[in-house]
């Protein structure tokens, strides 16, 4: 038994490291994990304390930079470098618990309407087309607003705002295989609802189910830095993304690398992770194969 | 067609009472309307008349009818910021988010489309690989970003095009690549795939058997049925356009709905906010409805 899972680990890694793709965005989002988890370890700086003598240094390559500060310091002498390693724990954070947010409502909401049919399914489409119709960022203002900016609230609104997709997706599984021979077999040998769910819906939407995440997982984290950079999502002091890019927008004129390397922390990531969910997509579902 | 037409306008009637209910309630979550409008010194007696006097004291049912008969009519209450109806406010603005998202529709269909035949084309080519990494990097990139750095590319440091707010079309130029780059960046892997797709099918083999020429077999066959999943992508996008419009509006100080509404948030000015969401959401709606048509007009088969 352990044997076999061994090969199964080497045999998936070989299918990561055989593609470019899959390689590049495991290592990226492997480099990100560790640079988030480590941040303490690998810089000397607090990502926090203000330091005002060193303020608004620039990059060590350019001139009047210095190695002690890498991708130089902001308006308040912190640390840029420092600052997007501590930053990357909040995106990953709310990225990966608000997809699963979504993910549990989208999957009880599908497989509620696909599995009964009827009323039931009219109505959570409606409302599914109802939160279609209203653009996630919008939805993710207003309720931000509402609520007030905390962490929680955030994960819980991204989640809330993306749950369609998955909703949209179980139920049309549950639709196509509610109707084969193998379902009607176990209901007539008495299998209950909730077993034959279990058995033989998630089973198949599994694949799905981890593509669709994947890529959610990176647009959750666009729309947590756009929430953080327009004051609604994570409050200094922590440090998001999105809150150093609000900063430094105001020294856009004079100090360039304030807003652009949290930016391109945000961009690697996202990539990374679009990446490997690509490779996901082309490995787990036999029909791309040929078409990519 | 007409009674396709009509069950697709009839399905909107729910659409738009969930919609209503969703912003209803979220004003209802905001906490009492009442301690934002008086000050903190009010007596309870004030308070009270001031409840009356809004109809905070009937039932939430009643409540949620007098408000959707007020929406119905157009009237949201009047702005705290602008002294005005709220939905003169929104229409005010609106013009300005329409132009920026509709031009950036225009320019990213077609960059989409174009980009995406290209390299649907030449795939594996140089130029696929570079247009298909390049798609990847501007999904992976925040609109509010991408409008940061081409305000330091091109405000900044090139100073060729002014940084902000309206004016000529010079004002134009950076909103819309913006938007288009973000929206163009989906739009190409999904014509691209849709286009290898349909190089797939039987009827392209056949077409090319008989000896049609490479350009009419695209044009001809393949490119005109791999339009009809682009209408679809492209509806898709509008939602996304919109919300993106919002950012975009704000790093610009463009003066549409997007910056209207971060101020009337900042400001706590509900009503308007809530007369932006039913406006941006009806939009979306006419939009989906338009793309839904345009697809039974082009493609016989969904008009089940």
């Amino acid at each position: 038994m352990e044997n076999k899972e061994k090969k199964g680990i080497l045999h998936w890694m070989r299918l990561l490291f055989g593609s470019p793709v899959g390689a590049v965005g495991f290592i990226t989002l492997l480099l990100v994990i560790l640079a988030s988890l480590f941040a303490g370890q690998l810089s000397p700086y607090d990502s926090a304390k203000q330091n005002l003598l060193d303020k608004l240094m620039p990059p060590a390559w350019c001139e009047d930079g210095t190695m002690a500060h890498l991708l130089g310091t902001d308006s308040l002498g912190r640390d840029v470098l420092t600052r997007c390693l501590y930053g990357a724990r909040i995106s990953l954070v709310v990225g990966v618990c608000s997809v699963a947010v979504a993910g549990a409502i989208g999957t009880v909401l599908g497989l509620l309407s696909g599995y009964y049919g009827g009323w039931v399914d009219s109505l959570i489409m409606r409302i599914a087309d109802a939160f279609h119709a209203i653009p996630r960022i919008l939805l993710a203002m207003v309720v931000l607003f509402v609520m007030g900016p905390s962490v929680f609230t955030l994960i819980m609104v991204i989640g809330v705002t993306n749950w369609v997709t998955y909703a949209r997706m179980i139920r049309s599984e549950v639709l196509t295989i509610k109707e084969k021979e193998y379902i009607k077999a176990s209901r007539t040998i008495g299998a209950a609802d909730w077993e034959i769910i279990l058995r033989h819906v998630l089973p198949n939407v599994a694949a799905q189910f981890i593509v669709v995440s994947t890529i959610s997982v990176a647009s959750s984290i666009i729309i947590e830095a756009t929430m953080s950079f327009l004051g609604l999502g994570i409050q200094p002091p922590t440090v998001s993304w999105g809150v150093m890019l609000a900063d430094g927008r105001n020294y856009l004129a004079t100090n360039w690398w304030v807003c652009t390397f949290p930016g391109v922390a945000i961009t690697v990531t996202v990539m990374g992770i679009m990446f490997l969910g690509n490779w996901l997509r082309d490995v787990l579902d036999p029909r791309n194969q040929g078409i990519r | 067609m007409g009674r396709y037409i009509g069950k697709r306008i009839l399905q909107i009637i729910p659409v738009l009472f969930i919609i209503s209910f969703i912003v209803f309630f979220l004003v209802r979550l905001s906490g009492d309307p009442v301690n934002t409008m008086l000050p903190p010194e009010a007596t309870p007696a004030d308070r009270a008349e001031m409840r009356t006097a809004l109809g905070l004291d009937k039932p939430l049912l009643e409540q949620y009818g007098i408000f959707l008969n007020d929406v119905a009519h157009g009237r949201f209450g009047t702005s705290l910021r602008y002294g005005q109806e709220a939905t003169e406010v929104v229409l005010e603005k609106l013009p300005a988010t329409l132009q920026l998202a509709s031009i950036s529709l225009v320019v990213s269909t077609i960059l989409g489309i174009v980009l995406g035949v290209i390299c649907a084309r030449a795939k594996d080519t140089a130029f696929d690989i570079l247009f298909s990494s390049l798609s990847v990097v501007g999904q992976a990139m925040p609109s509010f970003w991408i409008g940061i750095m081409l305000i330091l590319l091109f405000g900044v440091n090139l100073k060729w095009l002014p940084v902000s707010g309206p004016g000529t079309w010079k004002n134009l130029v950076m909103p819309v690549a913006t938007l288009s780059i973000v929206t163009s960046a989906q739009v190409i892997p999904l014509v691209r795939s849709s286009m290898l797709e349909i190089m797939h099918e039987d009827y392209i083999r056949t077409a090319r058997s008989k000896g049609l020429k490479e350009r009419l077999v695209i044009y001809k066959h393949a490119f005109k049925n791999a339009l009809i999943p682009v209408v679809t992508i492209m509806a898709l996008q509008v939602p996304g356009l919109i919300g993106g419009s919002l950012i975009t509006e704000t790093v610009f100080s463009w003066p549409g709905l997007g910056q209207l509404m971060v101020q009337c948030i900042n400001g706590k000015d509900m009503c308007v906010v809530q007369a932006c969401v039913v406006f941006i959401s009806l939009i979306t709606i006419v939009a989906n409805l338009a793309a839904d048509i345009i697809y039974a007009l082009i493609d016989p088969r969904i008009r089940y």
